[in-house]
């Protein structure tokens, strides 16, 4: 068999390298020179390097291959060649995970880190923790102590940062090394304190106490590394969240003092650090701001871009405090890095004027197409807030979102720019129409089937309702004859609230619905007969209920309603009403700018939060049968932050009964606390039934201990309640270390903040798309019409708040917005009461919401009127003026 | 999301591509890109984001690239987008100026090829699993303590002489003749003047 490698092949194709056509059998052939003797460094060295540029190009071997050549590379331990001994560490690295028995080097490699070569010591200390198990770890623990406190920089380094990756493996035996990596830190090389840094705060981060003593002594030693800075900075900020310590704290001094350090980085860092904490007041905030103002004329690109990288963050909160860097970041619009241009003008669209509003978009049109997804979905977002800013701007910033529309893009880009121009629509009903046009035109060339089945909803809602809704009809149609089957039924579905909402389309659309009930597709087929049924009855309320407002329950508490249904054999129809209502998620405001991997994956409709008490409830013996679980309060504090225990507490409503879950936590390392429960004095007439204590509250383990609790039957008004609550518990003394606890301990009790149950416990909100509609489904059998005097607030959008806050409804049709200069405005709530006793529920509701609302709002002649309409099932139409 | 958990894990990966975007080294220190496949990917995205423009940093599929060209060369360090700029920086710098020195300010895609065991232990001596292990160039450069090279032809020996020519490749062609368990390798020398 004769190979031949011709000196032409190399120079043809790029250039000459000597690896292009390397062939890992043939470097694998070419190993077995490891076993002459005597050992030719120079060769074998050029072999490694080959067998390490296959690994690096992701070569796969096989075991076997990478075995037998592994072994034949340990027999390279005789030569004394520095760079090939080195160059075997790489190679023993490199094949730890391929090779079997790599743990037969460890001898040659202990020689190594404790022989006299220092060049060997630190990269054989590395080599050797890679291949290093934990029972193996005991072996060398001796020599990996002597080798932190080395005197010799790159072998105490080797070992802190080989420590700190075997901390995940055998975190029991790096923890004895405390003490060594404590000494390490108070040397005088600066990558040693860093790594010492580093090691020492894995070890000790869950011990809070431990950490912000550590804190304390660094920060008052005076470290030289920057890099070890850099570090104490994000403990220190991250102990100042967690302890939510004010910022008149010495953490806070010493993160500000940072901004005078003589390296940038760290100057950076701390810059940086003030800037994310939350609640920063805008003094607090100026000193950073300028040292950023200052690195944005810096020659350094990378530093110009983290400066206004980091003055963005500012611009979403304090838009102020950024004013005065506005000159700097004009000179930044023209930056050849476009990262940075993007940025300093989405900062300038924060902080400037009405009137530079055109310019700057003009200029970011210039080079929109040149910057990557992630800058264009900043850009977006700059766009979408400057809309809620200046709302006069809306057209000149719907013009520029179409262009961005039309051009190419990703999904993440995409979907961007049709939420911003959704929120646009939403808050500005002028723009609905040329806002509608132009999703219109995406959809018919639209590739993302998410985006369009969300735009075809969008205009199933609003479409009807705009002056001429016709021509809508043959944008979604087209989509119904083009698109995939999704898409196909979210056009039905749309068609069909057109159908319903306009009498003089229906004609068209029944036309329409019978084409579609020819698809290919079942769920097509479906959706076009139901809607095609319901259409042809010509029944308002049967079009609300089927048509415009969908099922308002949630959808996992429905799918365990029915295999419980299907369990119990039962003459009974299944009751719709025993379901519980679908939770409204509530709707975050995303400020944060986060184009983060992390967000690779598809977002998953998780259990929702009540659902994930319900099972955890269903677990308690002792509250087994009170039925499914209505609705979860919001946790209530009923301690301060910094004390001893720590209880909050989260209401559960069942039909008849409540639950008050305690969440208890101890603060206390020398206590373990054992029959804790809260003790509760009721003021009306409800009734304590049971206690559910939590047998054992150790430190810092949070526990949770029960009560249940008894609604008032007969007296339908008596909705809110105060309970008096005291934690009482059994404690014993504890060894702080251990936790292990004395034999005796003593009965102690605690007294917590009053507790109280108000009628937004009652109440589940329920969101009601079309809200007309659903108002009219009920009819007025129930309506009862209340006028109210509103004497504390002053403003109707005071009003609102407090009234949707008292009332833990649902406000419907962003009814919640009150559009300034009105002088009255009309809220439409939603909201759910108690099921299980639905024949009461519509009397019981409105009697209830009068006596409750007369109560609030305090009877008195104030300046704000309030007129309200009270219908069965609990919808409040509230009409507030001034 | 923020403070992230302070961490000395700071790098996620250092790449040297050269200018047809082809991988000539890369380590990644974590699981962002599992598989070689994505690995790749995400090299051609860097690359053809980067290669046009000489602007030093980019946010790039959620991640912070610092980069940095010579000639034929492209250098990037990658972190997290949280990460502190200025400290990828330093990394860069460190890598860039330690290579430098090594091949004596031939910062190009031949000379990096003819010492790519000096490569891999510079950056070894750099990053170790995603921690930063040195920043200073010197240091690093002691560290690999790469052998001089100008031993004069004529104290070697001749195995010598026939080895080095072939890392320095003046072999015209050579021929590996097996027969049995026997490796005969053949080497047709000539001299770069002649």
């Amino acid at each position: 068999m004769i190979k031949k490698f011709d000196k032409k092949d190399e120079e043809s194709g790029s250039g000459s390298n000597p690896f292009q056509h390397l062939e890992k059998s043939a470097v694998l052939q070419e190993a077995r020179i490891f076993n002459e003797t005597p050992i030719n460094p120079r060769r074998c060295l050029h072999i490694l390097t080959k067998i390490i540029y296959l690994l690096n190009q992701g070569e796969h071997f096989g075991t076997m291959e990478a075995t037998e050549a592994f072994f034949a590379m340990t027999r390279l331990f005789q030569s004394n060649d520095q760079t090939l001994r080195r160059m075997c560490y790489l190679t023993i690295k490199e094949m730890a995970n391929i090779s079997e028995d790599v743990i037969i080097v460890t001898s040659s490699l202990t020689k190594d880190m404790t022989g006299k070569e220092d060049v060997y010591r630190g990269p054989a200390i590395r080599a050797l923790c890679r291949i290093t198990d934990t029972t193996m770890l005991q072996a060398i623990e001796r020599y990996m102590k002597q080798a932190i406190v080395d005197k010799v920089p790159s072998v105490s380094s080797s070992a802190l940062v080989s420590s700190l990756h075997m901390v995940k493996m055998s975190y029991d035996v790096v923890k004895r090394w405390v003490n060594e990596a404590q000494e390490a830190a108070s040397s005088d090389n600066i990558m040693v304190q860093y790594h010492a840094l580093g090691l020492l705060y894995h070890l000790r981060k869950n011990d809070r106490l431990a950490v912000s003593k550590m804190l304390n002594k660094f920060t008052k030693s005076g470290l030289k590394s920057p890099f070890a800075y850099c570090m104490l900075i994000r403990i220190a900020s991250k102990l100042l969240e967690e302890t939510e310590a004010g910022h008149d704290s010495p953490l806070f001094d010493f993160i500000e003092s940072c901004l005078r350090n003589k390296h940038e980085m760290v100057v950076y860092e701390a810059a940086s650090a003030i800037v994310h904490m939350p609640n920063c007041t805008a003094r607090e905030l100026a000193p950073a701001v300028s040292v950023l103002q200052l690195f944005c004329s810096s020659p350094k690109a990378a530093l110009r871009y983290a400066a206004v990288r980091t003055l963005n963050k500012v611009a979403m909160k304090h838009p102020s405090a950024v004013t005065a860097c506005n000159l700097d970041l004009e000179n930044l619009i023209t930056d050849s890095n476009r990262s940075i241009a993007t940025l300093a003008i989405t900062t300038l669209l924060k902080t400037g004027s009405e009137s530079s509003v055109d310019r700057l978009m003009k200029q970011i049109s210039s080079f929109v197409s040149e910057i990557s997804d992630e800058f264009k979905v900043v850009v977006v977002q700059a766009i979408s807030a400057l809309c809620q800013k200046y709302p006069r701007k809306h057209s000149v910033m719907m013009n520029f979102l179409s262009n961005m529309l039309r051009d190419d893009g990703g999904f993440e880009y995409k979907r961007a720019i049709v939420d911003c121009i959704i929120s646009i629509i939403e808050e500005n009903p002028e723009s609905k129409e040329t806002g509608l046009a132009h999703l219109c035109e995406f959809i018919e060339d639209c590739e993302h089937t998410v985006l369009a089945t969300k735009i075809l909803h969008l205009l199933g809602k609003e479409g009807p309702r705009t002056p001429s809704p016709s021509k809508y009809i043959r944008f979604i149609f087209n989509r119904v004859v083009l698109e995939s089957e999704a898409v196909r039924a979210a056009a039905v579905s749309a068609l069909a609230k057109f159908g319903a909402q306009n009498d003089d389309l229906l004609p068209s659309v029944l036309v329409l619905m019978q084409r579609c009930m020819m698809d290919s597709d079942d769920e097509v087929r479906d959706r076009a007969t139901f809607y095609m049924n319901v259409l042809q009855q010509k029944q308002k309320a049967l079009n609300a209920a089927y048509i415009f407002n969908g099922l308002s329950v949630s959808v996992p508490g429905l799918e365990k309603s029915l295999h419980q249904y299907t369990l119990e054999p039962t003459e009974k129809p299944f009751d719709m009403k025993s379901v519980p209502l679908a939770n409204t998620p509530i709707t975050e405001q995303k400020t944060e700018f986060a184009p983060v991997a992390t967000s690779k994956l598809p977002e998953k409709p998780g259990p929702t939060r009540q659902d994930i008490y319900q099972e955890q409830l269903a677990a308690i013996p002792e509250f087994q049968g009170l039925g499914s679980l209505f609705k979860t309060s919001e946790a209530v504090q009923l301690t301060e932050a910094e004390t001893e225990y720590v209880v909050r507490c989260v209401k559960h409503t069942f039909a008849r009964h409540m639950v008050f879950q305690f969440d208890c936590t101890n603060t206390l390392n020398d206590q373990l606390l054992q029959k804790v429960m809260v003790q509760m004095e009721p003021s009306e007439a409800y009734e304590v039934l049971h206690y559910v204590p939590a047998a054992n509250l150790p430190y810092s383990q949070p526990g949770s201990c029960y009560s249940l609790v008894r609604l008032p039957e007969d007296d339908p008004t008596a909705v809110s309640c105060t309970f008096s609550c005291t934690l009482k518990y059994l404690v014993k003394d504890c060894d702080p270390n251990t936790g292990e606890p004395d034999d005796d301990g003593y009965d102690d009790e605690y007294v917590l903040e009053d507790l109280e149950v108000t009628v937004a416990d009652h109440i589940q909100k329920v969101l009601k798309p079309n809200f007309a509609a659903a108002w009219d489904e009920v009819g007025g059998d129930f309506e009862k019409e209340e006028t109210f005097a509103l004497a504390s607030v002053r403003t109707l959008d005071e009003a609102v708040g407090n009234i949707i806050s008292f009332l833990g409804m649902q406000p419907c049709e962003r009814s919640d917005k009150v559009p300034e200069n009105k002088n009255s405005h009309i809220l439409f709530l939603a909201g759910g009461c108690l099921q299980g006793n639905t024949n009461r529920s519509g009397t019981r509701l409105v009697s209830l919401m009068a006596h409750v609302l007369s109560n609030l709002l305090n009877v008195d002649h104030g300046n704000t009127e309030l007129l309200l309409s009270f219908m069965e099932n609990s919808f409040l139409f509230l009409e507030i003026s001034k | 999301m923020f403070p992230l958990e302070p961490s000395l894990y700071t790098v996620k990966a250092v790449l040297i591509l050269d200018n047809d975007g082809e991988r000539l080294y890369a380590k990644y220190y974590d699981d962002t890109y599992p598989s070689v496949k994505e690995q790749k990917a995400f090299e051609k995205n860097i690359f053809s984001k980067t290669h046009r423009t000489d602007s030093e940093i980019a946010l790039l599929e959620g991640l912070t690239v610092v980069y940095k060209s010579n000639i034929d060369l492209f250098f990037y360090v990658v972190g997290s987008s949280h990460e502190n700029e200025v400290r990828s920086l330093a990394v860069l710098n460190c890598l860039f100026d330690s290579l430098s020195q090594m091949l004596r300010k031939n910062v190009e895609r031949r000379a990096l090829l003819e010492n790519m065991e000096g490569l891999f232990l510079a950056v070894d001596e750099i990053v170790d699993g995603g921690v930063i292990l040195e920043s200073d160039p010197q240091q690093v450069v002691h560290r690999v303590a790469l052998r001089g090279e100008d031993v004069p032809y004529s104290e070697q020996t001749v195995t010598q002489v026939s080895t080095t020519a072939l890392v320095t490749s003046f072999i015209s062609a050579y021929y590996i003749v097996q027969c049995g368990s026997c490796t005969i390798t053949l080497f047709t020398l000539y001299s770069p003047e002649t």
